[in-house]
């Protein structure tokens, strides 16, 4: 109920302590020389806006196209996400999971919040949250139905917990009635969250509802 | 002691609650964008290193480690280098801006061309040795207890348990000297155990693949 008030809190509240702190910081920090503000705006613009989670789709997309990336993409992900222009820092040491009809993977980082950040770009909040951390390895079955994702009894879930600096990435499966589709098209079905491995790949009828 | 951060396993932390993909900007608020920013750019000052950066986070009251947002822990953990790599002096971070005290002669301090250089280059953490590994693929391995104080990066919902060698990763630098400064190789392992091992005759269908160095692990038989 956003719009219960007769006022507009943006504009009336004054800043929290903790924007107040952040800003002083700042200030503190470029005042010293120690940082140069169009550098911070120059980091804040690459994980906006150009490092994200398209970067994977395409490989991912690629991988359910091209049996040799694939293959190369399995032997050494860094190597071959690299030749798509994707590298850099948090992804130094990729590696690919294929998910199969018997095995279904999912990552987490239960002591911070490590994520393949060259294919993904920053993790979203609730992969850094208390909750995903602590039950991603006890209970994966009740993540995944958290997410409304439900797996055949017989599969086998292997969890992949980052706790060095190896990054690792989901390739969802196929989903089924795209044979004749293009690697543009496919792209459109492979979400972030199949990538971690909390979801599937969208279905061929569910296309175009990551914009939604 | 186990730090606040140490989550895998821990019960009650409430449902998960996921923003729905396309709805979840990449930062909730400016002073995320901030802080994340601020982090990226000091930390290429070369003062520290990704373990001291963590280990800086975790070194909190575990209950506070718990209850702030993400990004107030990346705040504090910036806030306590700054001050113990001498950049800043704890004065200055209670006072306003306008009263710079040290001063940066000997740092460089990166303009966006080198921040972005750095950015795509990333850092390796593998380092050369002459070394062999102690345990190959197939053999059993157990995690050994640790009461550290430290920076380490054994979860302690595996410690005590049996897990197998599925994959020699090579020799990489080892977090728990390299939070103290220190940068030395150590071999590191992906071990994956039976979720009935880890947690109770429930978990079947179930493997949790951990990445564990050399130290952390004891030969268990074959």
């Amino acid at each position: 109920m956003p719009h219960d008030h007769h006022h507009n809190h943006e504009h009336t509240e004054p800043p929290s302590d903790l924007e107040l702190r952040v800003k002083a910081l700042e200030s503190l920090l470029v005042e010293k020389g120690l940082v140069k503000t169009e550098t911070l705006s120059a980091i804040i613009e690459t994980y906006e806006h150009k490092v994200g989670p398209r970067n994977g789709a395409h490989v991912v997309a690629k991988a359910w196209t091209d049996p040799g990336f694939k293959q190369a993409l399995i032997k050494d992900a860094t190597e071959a996400v690299a030749s798509l222009g994707y590298c850099g820092r948090q992804g130094e040491h990729l590696e690919v999971v294929e998910n199969t009809n018997d095995t279904h993977n999912l990552v987490v980082c239960t002591l911070c919040s490590c994520y393949p950040w060259t294919v993904l770009g920053l993790p979203p909040a609730w992969y850094k949250s208390a909750p995903y951390r602590s039950r991603a390895v006890s209970d994966p079955r009740g993540v995944l139905e958290e997410f409304g994702t439900k797996l055949d009894e017989q599969s086998t879930i292997r969890v992949w917990d980052s706790t060095s600096e190896m990054r690792y990435l989901v390739l969802p499966q196929r989903p089924q009635g795209t044979e004749n589709w293009s690697e543009q098209d496919l792209q459109q079905l492979v979400s972030r969250n199949s990538m971690i491995g909390v979801e599937l790949a969208r279905s061929a009828e569910q296309k175009g509802e990551g914009d939604k | 002691m186990k730090g606040g951060h140490d989550l895998g396993g821990q019960l009650e932390m409430g449902p998960i609650n996921p923003e729905p993909e396309s709805q979840e900007p990449v930062f909730h608020a400016d002073w995320e964008r901030r802080v994340f920013a601020l982090t990226l750019a000091t930390g290429m000052l070369g003062k520290w290193n990704i373990d001291e950066s963590r280990h800086a986070r975790e070194r909190q009251d575990p209950l506070a480690y718990v209850q702030n947002s993400y990004y107030e822990n990346w705040l504090e953990g910036l806030e306590k280098l700054l001050v113990e790599k001498g950049l800043v002096s704890i004065e200055e971070l209670g006072l306003t801006a306008n009263t710079p005290g040290q001063t940066t002669e000997s740092l460089s301090v990166p303009n966006p061309q080198t921040a972005q250089k750095i950015l795509s280059f990333g850092a390796h953490s593998t380092i050369k040795t002459d070394n062999q590994p102690l345990f190959g693929n197939g053999d059993s391995v157990l995690v050994r207890a640790s009461q550290t104080t430290g920076h380490t990066r054994v979860p302690k919902y595996a410690q005590g348990v049996i897990g197998t060698v599925v994959a020699k990763l090579g020799c990489h630098s080892f977090p728990d000297s390299n939070a103290l400064g220190v940068h030395e190789g150590k071999f590191l392992y992906r071990v994956v155990f039976s979720g009935v091992d880890l947690w109770d005759h429930s978990s079947t269908q179930t493997e949790v693949l951990i990445d564990l160095w050399e130290p952390y692990l004891d030969g268990a038989g074959n």
